[in-house]
């Protein structure tokens, strides 16, 4: 009957409520929202006039901004498409910024100040090159201000003005590489340099007012280059051979080519290996990456190579920089230990430093990996310089003076996985003086409010109200709240850096560059993969720290072997590091936990042999005793082949290792590669919880979920259809949905849809799926929703039984079973495009459930459930409508209320995560992108608690005030009583 | 007697209307004063037994009066509740207890309702029970009422509405290998 009335009460208060949106005075309270750009690529200075100084930035998350030089704030930020790299940014004639992007067919300009986007010209491209831009630094009026740029295998030049293409050239041969385009002196001969079949040297002179070839002068270098060309000076190009011993110096003065070949190992004995030009632009000179070290090289008068200097790695050199007429600078950069001096030299006299300064770096910033630098007139008209660095775990630093004048974390733009951890457990014995100042901070807190409530505040108070609000000592706390909204996020970058974020206001708890994700020997290009919880401790909390598993992998290769590291939640230690013996091929967290409660993974190698992990002798017993239980499957996107395995026993291989399995083939569903393209797999999360499985429905009916932990939904396309949308005729293309049951590999249900397209995004959670495609017919997105009922246990109605308990609902289930299952589905229309989809989760389940969608717009979207109903028909009966069954309409209805991002956008969203609260109406999200954004949102409104603006104050005073009431009126009424009685 | 004569005077006789008393009489002799000849004809039992049977008879009657009295109780709740209607709201819920609580106050207290016709000869029995099956029937109402709100769990949903899903026994991991 309780339930009855709760129930009751929910459908009032569903009734009640459709949008969940916050007031103006509400932002900031429960949310943030921290902006990022990225690994930098290229920066530009501008700092020449009087004004804002900036530098503008382009990275390889594909954004281009502007950055404050004094505060490292952003100006303006454009994060680019998916697939639009930026290429190149130059400024150009001090207001406008050029950038060249997607592979160099896109020339945008933006307007420096407020980065608005003046024009756009969209360029020739018939096969993929390299993309060159190149802006002459120098613009005469009667010029024409040109860019130039070289993509695609065309040349262009385009007015910097309007972006208009004034003439074309079309540069394009079988094998030809155009590697540098450049101007000498700003004369009218536009210079691009090339390599035909890495073979032969290729100069085209061309004319700069109307693009024609006035001269080619090829000539072939036997031996064959290697790599790329370095400009060193006006007509001296640098390179290696094909076999990286010798440095071929190329003349192409004035038509004609010469090489002169040099062996390294001539002038710089010592070095050994393999050698690389440093990719530095130094004007004169040039420098050799060896395994040893860097060594720099000059001409000397006659044309020999000379060694200058030789620095110990990890060195990094910047590019040149004019400060004066004929004098040029660059920056050197050594590291040693946590130190990083800063030398920046005269390109003409390497002996004498025009800055020669060391910083203190924190050890988990890493290496520097790129510098740039610029230069500023100081007060006694000396030289200053300024340095932008670019370190290993991509964030960005500004040194100054010696100093580090910003810093900026932007390897959080690439977050790779994320998981989250509780905070510690309060320790007693606050002090009394904390208390009662946070007393006073309450009752004052409160009185303003009351103010508010009353209207009697004043715009200071008003203001003052909204900064406690948002400055809130609670909710930054580093302890575990009642409510469970305080927790750390804890986030893997691309970078190999694992950040600890705070809940409350998204400061950076602890971070850790973990040493085991650097380039080290026998692990060339680390790759983090997957972040996990490893051991959450319950029993031991007070005295036990949480950890999480870092997995990553050594390379590209599927046999490249792995790294496993455990890092400590709460400090961000290390507390085990170690690179696996085998290849890691999938990693399945298990649903046990040994006696120190570790969660126990299995990782799958290349030969389909498990290894058990944590390796203790206790896991393995935990690990025997259910084998037969446990299952896997694979899913390969390129063959369109899904596997189910079972263990079985040892590996053969090595029998001495007892934590290793042997995994047996059990089913196989092969897609047809000729109508069937893999698009999508998912499932449910592994930690979600379903409070019921009965479904009550009109009349009080019921219908028996089918929950299952190994549902897994697949959805395939026809291969033809797999590119843009509208690539291809409706009948070209259709959407096959499964639900396979992922132990026994038995299809649940499959249906088609015809003329649909992809990209397909799906959610699974309970017995429902929900999947967003394109419908080609309709020319609109549909989102489509499939419920899942076990008819097995429909007849389940006999009151008497339930009541006595005699039924085998709770018993458990073997899949093997073969449970009768039942859909229900339903499709609709939907305004937009979905970038990712996710569902809230809460802790025991019972709140009704939101789709949080990322819209193409980067903004999170919630959407009830209850839209996206089955069960919906054009005129819902009136227990259905008691049900809360809404009538059925073709679109599914974005309300703007339920953005819950508000005013933000999330640029480049990538990811939806939501953690449960301890408070049962209540989800945490955290959507990542290349901004970080986290919120809490209530799906079905905060019914299990009070709001956080509720006047405690209020209701004490009129408790108060009622008490007294009631005293002075019981006093009165015996006054009159007594007299009464005298009379 | 009035009190405000009484000050006047204490007692009085009305001879005059010894004529018309006497009348009455048989010798002609006028009775002597305050002798009422009407009081000494009847035989002191008769009059005790009849007063007594009026007395049975009045209590009886009144008995079925109150053992009656829940019908018209019953008709109104009815007519209550058609009013009230079939939706969940804060008046159906009012009536509906209100009908719940009615006859089950009324039944507790059904031996202090009969108390003052309680008697040797008065059979209490039969208005009793007529009294405990109409109490019966209007909460019978009741609950039908509470049945038709859907508050009473006679479905089967108000028992599985909070059963857990059922365990599986087998577990399986994994998903797109990892490349």
């Amino acid at each position: 009957m309780a339930a009855r009335f709760f129930l009751g009460f929910l459908i009032l208060l569903l009734h009640s409520i459709i949008s969940c949106g916050v007031y103006e005075d509400q932002v900031g309270l429960a949310d943030w929202h921290q902006r990022y750009i990225g690994k930098t690529k290229h920066a530009v200075f501008h700092s020449h006039k009087t004004g804002r100084k900036r530098v503008v930035v382009s990275t390889e998350e594909n954004v281009i901004a502007s950055l404050d030089l004094r505060t490292g704030d952003i100006f303006w930020r454009h994060v680019l498409g998916e697939n639009d790299p930026v290429n190149q940014v130059e400024i150009s004639l001090g207001k406008y910024v050029i950038t060249l992007s997607s592979e160099g067919s896109v020339l945008r300009a933006w307007n420096l100040p407020d980065g608005q986007l003046i024009w756009e010209s969209v360029l020739q491209f018939s096969a993929p090159s390299r993309s060159l831009l190149h802006v002459p630094t120098k613009f005469g009026l009667e010029r024409e201000n040109l860019v130039f740029v070289f993509g695609g295998g065309w040349l262009h030049a385009v007015s910097s003005i309007d972006g208009e293409k004034i003439w074309k050239k079309e540069l394009y041969t079988e094998g030809l590489d155009i590697q540098q385009v450049f101007q000498q002196d700003d004369s009218d001969i536009l210079y691009a340099v090339g390599f035909l079949d890495s073979l032969q040297f290729v100069a085209y002179h061309i004319s700069v007012k109307n693009g024609e070839v006035l001269e080619e002068s090829k000539k072939s270098f036997p031996s064959g280059f290697y790599g790329s060309m370095l400009l060193v000076s006006q007509d001296i190009l640098v390179a290696l051979d094909a076999s990286r011993s010798s440095i071929v110096l190329i003349n192409f003065a004035r038509g004609s080519v010469s090489f002169h070949e040099t062996y390294i190992s001539d002038i710089v004995p010592e070095v050994a290996g393999i050698v690389e030009i440093v990719p530095s632009k130094l004007s004169g000179l040039f420098a050799l990456r060896t395994d040893a070290s860097l060594v720099l090289f000059r001409f000397n008068s006659i044309g020999e190579l000379v060694v200058e200097n030789t620095f110990s790695h990890p060195t990094i050199l910047s590019d040149s920089i004019s400060i004066t007429e004929g004098h040029q600078v660059f920056a050197v950069m050594q590291h040693a230990e946590t130190k990083v001096h800063i030398a920046v030299r005269f390109v003409n006299d390497l002996t004498s430093d025009a800055l020669k300064e060391t910083i203190e770096l924190h050890p988990q910033r890493g290496n520097v990996q790129k510098v740039f630098i610029n230069n500023y007139i100081k007060t006694d008209r000396s030289h200053g310089f300024r340095a932008l660095l670019v370190m290993e775990d991509h964030s960005l630093l500004l040194v100054q003076q010696g100093k580090i004048v910003w810093s900026r974390e932007d390897g959080l733009a690439s977050v790779v996985d994320s998981t989250t951890s509780e905070l510690p457990v309060e320790k007693d014995g606050v002090s009394v003086a904390k208390v009662e100042h946070s007393l006073f901070e309450w009752l004052k807190g409160h009185m303003l409010k009351l103010k508010e409530t009353l209207m009697l505040a004043t715009p200071d108070d008003i203001a003052a109200i909204q900064e406690m609000r948002l400055k809130s000592s609670e909710k930054t706390k580093m302890t575990r709240d009642h409510n469970g909204f305080r927790k750390l996020i804890i986030v893997l970058t691309k970078a190999g850096k694992v950040f600890a974020l705070h809940t409350g206001d998204g400061r950076v708890v602890w971070s850790l560059l973990l040493r085991s994700l650097r380039i080290s020997e026998g692990c060339e290009c680390p790759s983090a993969l997957k972040l996990s919880q490893w051991q959450v401790p319950h029993h031991r909390a007070m005295v036990e720290n949480p950890s999480v598993l870092v997995l990553a992998k050594c390379g590209p290769d599927f046999l490249q072997s792995g790294v496993f590291s455990i890092i400590d939640s709460y400090t961000g230690k290390v507390r085990s590091s170690q690179k696996l013996p085998h290849s890691l091929l999938q990693v399945i967290p298990l649903p046990f936990t040994d006696s120190t409660e570790q969660r126990l993974h299995l990782v799958i190698d290349s030969n389909f042999e498990a290894h058990l992990y944590p390796r203790t002798p206790d896991s393995i017993d935990i690990f025997l005793r259910e084998i037969s239980n446990i299952y896997w499957y694979a899913v390969d996107s390129v063959e369109g082949i899904m596997k189910g395995y079972s263990f079985n026993s040892k590996c053969k291989a090595d029998m001495e290792d007892e934590y290793c399995f042997n995994s047996k083939e059990l089913w196989s569903i092969i897609f047809p590669a000729h109508s069937e393209k893999l698009a999508i797999i998912a499932t449910r999360k592994m930690n979600e919880v379903v409070h019921t499985q009965a479904k009550v429905i009109a009349d009080q009916d019921v219908m028996y979920k089918y929950i299952s932990k190994s549902l897994l939904f697949v959805a395939t396309i026809s291969p033809k259809a797999a590119g843009e949308i509208g690539s291809v005729t409706p009948e070209e293309a259709w959407l096959i949905a499964y639900l396979i049951d992922a132990v026994t590999g038995r299809i649940l249900h499959r249906v088609i849809h015809q003329g649909a397209q992809g990209p397909v995004n799906a959610v699974v959670s309970e017995n429902w799926v929900v999947y967003h495609y394109f419908n080609l017919r309709a020319h609109r997105y549909e989102m489509s929703v499939i419920e899942i009922y076990d008819q097995s246990r429909a007849d389940n109605k006999d009151v008497l039984k339930l009541v006595l308990g005699k039924h085998n609902l709770t018993s458990p289930i073997s899949l093997y079973s073969r449970p009768e299952v039942v859909v229900k589905s339903q499709s609709y229309f939907f305004t937009h495009s979905v970038k990712v989809m996710t569902v809230t989760t809460t802790a025991k389940g019972i709140t009704s459930k939101q789709l949080l969608i990322g819209t193409i717009a980067d903004q999170v979207l919630a959407l009830d459930k209850r839209y996206l109903d089955p069960r919906r028909t054009a005129n819902p009966t009136q227990s259905e409508k008691e049900e809360g069954i809404i009538p059925l309409t073709d679109t599914l209805p974005i309300i703007p209320q339920s953005y819950v991002t508000h005013s933000l956008q999330v640029e480049g969203i990538r990811g939806i995560v939501t953690i449960p609260a301890k408070l049962e109406s209540t989800t945490l999200v955290f959507a990542y992108g290349v901004d970080l954004f986290f919120t809490r949102i209530a799906p079905s409104r905060t019914y299990d608690s009070l709001t956080e603006d509720f006047n405690y104050a209020l209701l004490l005073i009129t408790i108060v005030a009622l008490v007294a009431a009631i005293l002075v009126t019981w006093v009165l009424s015996e006054k009159k009583e007594l007299r009464d009685r005298w009379k | 007697m009035e009190k405000g004569k009484g000050l006047a005077r204490r007692w009085a006789v009305e001879f005059a209307e010894s004529s018309a008393l006497s009348s009455s009489s048989s010798s002609g002799i006028p009775d002597p004063l305050g002798y009422n000849i009407s009081l000494h004809d009847l035989d002191d039992s008769t009059v005790a037994r009849q007063k007594k049977d009026a007395e049975a008879a009045w209590k009886s009657q009144k008995a079925w009066e109150v053992a009656q009295a829940p019908f018209k109780n019953l008709m109104m709740m009815g007519f209550m509740m058609w009013m009230a209607g079939s939706t969940v709201h804060l008046f159906s819920i009012g009536i509906t207890f209100s009908a719940l609580w009615q006859p089950i106050s009324a039944l507790q207290g059904v031996g202090k309702v009969f108390e003052p016709y309680k008697d040797s000869r008065v059979d209490t029995i039969t208005p009793k029970l007529l009294f405990i099956a109409l109490n019966l029937a209007g909460l019978g109402l009741g609950v039908w009422k509470l049945n038709t709100l859907g508050l009473l769990p006679t479905h089967p949903s108000d028992w599985v509405s909070s059963l857990a899903p059922a365990l599986e026994v087998e577990y399986s991991g994994g998903g797109l290998l990892i490349n």
